[in-house]
Order: C-alpha cells, then sequence, then structure tokens
C-alpha cells in the first residue's frame, strides 16, 4: 500500500536526535510550541541575523510554521490556520536549518538546497493539509503575537498546539513522499 | 421594451452575503466531487487526507470559519441585462460588497495595491470584475474566492496550429503535474483554448466558475474533458501530492475562435477549495 508510514507523538521544540527517527510518510500527531513565519517574516528574521542581533525567539530547535492565518473569532485563538506554499521560503531557509532550526511545516515541494541542509544538519520537512485551516485551528489552543505586529498576518506568532496532525514529506535522509509517494501509486496501478 | 431600474445595492448586499459564503460554505458539485474521489481512492494515506478534507468543510461550515485561510482574491463575472439601467456604479458596489463581506465575515485581507510596493488595500478591493452584455433585463454576478496557492502554477502557452490537440493536452498534463503538490490537490482544472493571448487566461477563469456537473456543450470537447480527466488521474500525484488517483476533481474546457496563425491555451489551476457561487438578480 501506498503508505508505509506509522503515527508518531511528538512534541516540539525537538531535538535531532529525535528529528532522525523521523521517517518520510510517517502521520505525526504535533503538540508544543512551534513559530509561525511566512514570506515578510523570513525577510525580516534573515536580515536581523545577519546583523548580529538576537532573534526574537530561539531557533534552535524550533519548528516554523508557514502559515497566514485568518482573523480569529471572539473565544479563538486563531481562525483558519492551513499551511502555505513552502518554496517562497527556500532562499531564506539553509540559513536558519545552519542556525539549528529543526522543523518546518507548509506544503509543496522545496528547493535542492533546502533538502541538502535538512540533510547535513537533521532537519525535517512536514506538510499540514492544504485547504484544511478550519481543521488545523481546532488544533491550535494558544496563538500570541511574539514580534512584527504591523505584517498583520504574517506576524511572528507563538502557538501552542495539541495532536496538530502533519505528515513526514522530507526526512533528514533526504527521502521525499512528494516522490515516493506518486511512484508507489504508479508501480501499483499500472493499467 | 422598458428598462428596469436597479438600485447597485442590491448588487452590493449579494456580493456581502456571497463572500462570507464562499470562504466557509464548499459548493456542492465540489464536494460532491471530492467524495466521489474518496470512494475511488484505495491508498490509506490518500484516504485519510480525503476524509480530513470533508471534515474540515463541516467544521467550515458548522462554524462559519474560513475553509482555507487563504480567502483568495475575488473574481467577478458580471452580466449585465441590456435592459438595466444602473442607479449608482455597479463597479463601486462590488467592490463595496467585498470591503463589507470580507470584515464582516473575519476574512484575510490579502490584497496589495500595487504588484511591486505591496502594500495591503486593507479590506480585500479591488475584485476582478469582467462585464459582459445579455439579452434581457437581468443583472447576473458569478464569483471565485481564487486562492494564489494554485493560481500561481496556472500557466498559458502559445502553442502552433500544427500541435493540434496532442500539444494541448501535453501542456495541460504538464503544467498539472508540475503544480503537484504545491498547489493544494485534487484540483478543479479549467482550461482555455482559442482566442487571443488576453482571452484565452478569461476563456480558462470562466471555465473554473463552470459547476462540475456541467460538460462543454460541444460533444468533441465534453469527450476531451472527460479523458483529460482519467489521464490526469493516472499521474499519481494524489491527494496533497501524497500519491493517490485523486489528482483532479474535474476538468472544464472553455474555447473561442481564433486566428489562423495560433493556438492559444491557457490552463488555470484551481485547488480544492474551489469556491463559486452565481446570483442572478
Ligand atoms: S491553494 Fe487553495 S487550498 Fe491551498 S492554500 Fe491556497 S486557497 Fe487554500
Amino acid at each position: 500500500m501506498a503508505r508505509q508510514g506509522k503515527t508518531i507523538r511528538l512534541e516540539a521544540p525537538f531535538s535531532e536526535e529525535k528529528a532522525r527517527e523521523l521517517k518520510s510518510g510517517d502521520r505525526v500527531l504535533l503538540r508544543g510550541t512551534v513559530y509561525t513565519l511566512r514570506d515578510a517574516g523570513h525577510k525580516r528574521l534573515v536580515e536581523l541575523l545577519k546583523r548580529g542581533e538576537e532573534p526574537p525567539f530561539p531557533i534552535k530547535d524550533a519548528v516554523l510554521y508557514y502559515v497566514g492565518p485568518s482573523p480569529a473569532k471572539a473565544g479563538r485563538p486563531l481562525g483558519s490556520a492551513g499551511p502555505t506554499t513552502s518554496y517562497r521560503m527556500d532562499p531564506y531557509t539553509p540559513y536558519l536549518i545552519q542556525r539549528g532550526l529543526r522543523g518546518m511545516i507548509g506544503k509543496g515541494r522545496r528547493g535542492v538546497d533546502v533538502i541538502d541542509s535538512m540533510k547535513q544538519h537533521g532537519a525535517v520537512y512536514f506538510a499540514a493539509i492544504g485547504g484544511a485551516g478550519a481543521l488545523i485551528s481546532e488544533t491550535i489552543r494558544a496563538a500570541e503575537i511574539v514580534a512584527w505586529e504591523d505584517l498583520g498576518t504574517e506576524a511572528l506568532r507563538r502557538l501552542t498546539v495539541v495532536d496538530m496532525p502533519v505528515t513526514v514529506v522530507v526526512d533528514t535522509e533526504g527521502r521525499n513522499l512528494y516522490e515516493e509517494g506518486p511512484a508507489a501509486w504508479l508501480s501499483e496501478h499500472h493499467d | 421594451m422598458s428598462v428596469r431600474e436597479f438600485d447597485v445595492s442590491v448588487l452590493r448586499d449579494t456580493v456581502e452575503e456571497m463572500c462570507g459564503r464562499l470562504a466557509c460554505q464548499l459548493p456542492g458539485d465540489i464536494r460532491r466531487a471530492v467524495e466521489q474521489t474518496l470512494e475511488r481512492e484505495d491508498g490509506l494515506t490518500a484516504r485519510e487526507v480525503l476524509e480530513d478534507l470533508l471534515l474540515n468543510y463541516d467544521i467550515a461550515a458548522k462554524d462559519h470559519i474560513p475553509i482555507c485561510q487563504d480567502t483568495g482574491m475575488i473574481v467577478a463575472f458580471l452580466d449585465v441585462g441590456l435592459d438595466v439601467h444602473f442607479t449608482g456604479d455597479p463597479y463601486e458596489a462590488i467592490h463595496e460588497g467585498v470591503r463589507r463581506g470580507y470584515s464582516k465575515h473575519l476574512l484575510r485581507m490579502s490584497v496589495v495595491k500595487d504588484p511591486l510596493r505591496r502594500v495591503n488595500t486593507g479590506d480585500n478591493t479591488p475584485a476582478m470584475v469582467t462585464t459582459r452584455l445579455i439579452p434581457g433585463d437581468r443583472v447576473a454576478v458569478t464569483l471565485l474566492a481564487k486562492g494564489f496557492g494554485s493560481e500561481n502554477m496556472s500557466r498559458l502557452a502559445m502553442l502552433v496550429p500544427a500541435d493540434g490537440e496532442e500539444g494541448v493536452r501535453r501542456f495541460v498534463i504538464d503544467t498539472v503535474a508540475h503544480a503537484g503538490p504545491n498547489a493544494c490537490p485534487p484540483f478543479v482544472v479549467g482550461i482555455g483554448i482559442g482566442g487571443t493571448f488576453d482571452q484565452v487566461a478569461l476563456a480558462a477563469k470562466r471555465a473554473l466558475a463552470r459547476p462540475l456537473t456541467e460538460s462543454n456543450p460541444d460533444a468533441y470537447y465534453a469527450e476531451m474533458e472527460r479523458s483529460l480527466f482519467e489521464e490526469i488521474n493516472r499521474l499519481g500525484v494524489g491527494p496533497q501530492g501524497f500519491g493517490g488517483r485523486g489528482t483532479a476533481l474535474g476538468v472544464a474546457i472553455e474555447v473561442l475562435p481564433t486566428h489562423i496563425a495560433g493556438l492559444p491555451v491557457a490552463v488555470n489551476i484551481n485547488c480544492h477549495v474551489a469556491r463559486h457561487y452565481r446570483e442572478v438578480l
């Protein structure tokens, strides 16, 4: 069958050792702390680090979620909150992985440079389901703005998540579900 | 024939209501296509994804929160009867409806005023409006809330006549395969063929506005829609690109006459959150 992976419970942030246990295709229920960052925030973060300033959150072992949520209803921490397409963050990602970034949650393919640096430093790329923002929102228990409030939906937020469903797409060996999943399906259905 | 006075506040209020509905309630034709995709899928991962998508649509509708946080840019097709006289500016009425709808329903403001200087307009306006004159005294408005994960994976090519149907098919298949996991599959694939450089893209967009329950009225193109649908669903991309049969929910083709020297083709990808509604006023 197309899925070899298993379901794993994982607490974020997590160590390189933990990252290296995760395999492409695993379904993960994530709990703990993840930080939201997308296009404009990545630019700011990398510029700040290059100036030698302290980042607004601890990058080592952190998990970033590429998301620009919709506004929250009264009584909820966030509105709809599914992943945005990851490749736009690729120009910044190897720099962050070198500084200890451990995980990324998004959707869609990553570039070769990103995957090389993931293998080298032991980082993992997860996909959350694109277009399932209402479902994912229910697993987000708290959200607070850490920096760059002026960026609106793109601000840096700290999220507390409980059993957020994600799938390991690229693991620390560089195995890639976006290649292996379709290939496995094709080999099972050569009609 | 007498002229019908049409107060644009009706259009404004309709657009306002439709914006909330687009964001939070998946149209029935798309939902049914996702259910049918689930029935045909045999892989565990693909099935789990599709089940989560259906659960997500339910939560969104029940809690009135957006199906997807990218609540899109509004594309409006406005068909105006020749016997209609507007009291007020219909374009401004559409923009005002978007402004009110997006703020009232807590949708994400995703529009920048200028493509290079990129300052958010703060109210998701303007909508991209295309107007057509039609017989009669009705006003019909079709709205799409178009997400850009899938818009970014859309492509246009000026093929040559010698490329023929085979060339068009190859371009469609390549575009869908290239979109792959980036554009939130399963997709609705809107295809424009013919016309000019500008009109072919619009035809592809119109194709996305057509309910999936309808095929092209021309049997030749209806058959091409069907066979492209089958071919796309043999690519193996699957829901979210994790592998599976369900790469497309539907394929819609709109055609236009074209020049003896050309064969324009445009492929507009829509994600499974294929938000489209139409109202006749
Ligand atoms: S492509 Fe569609 S489902 Fe995916 S994030 Fe954009 S609007 Fe949402």
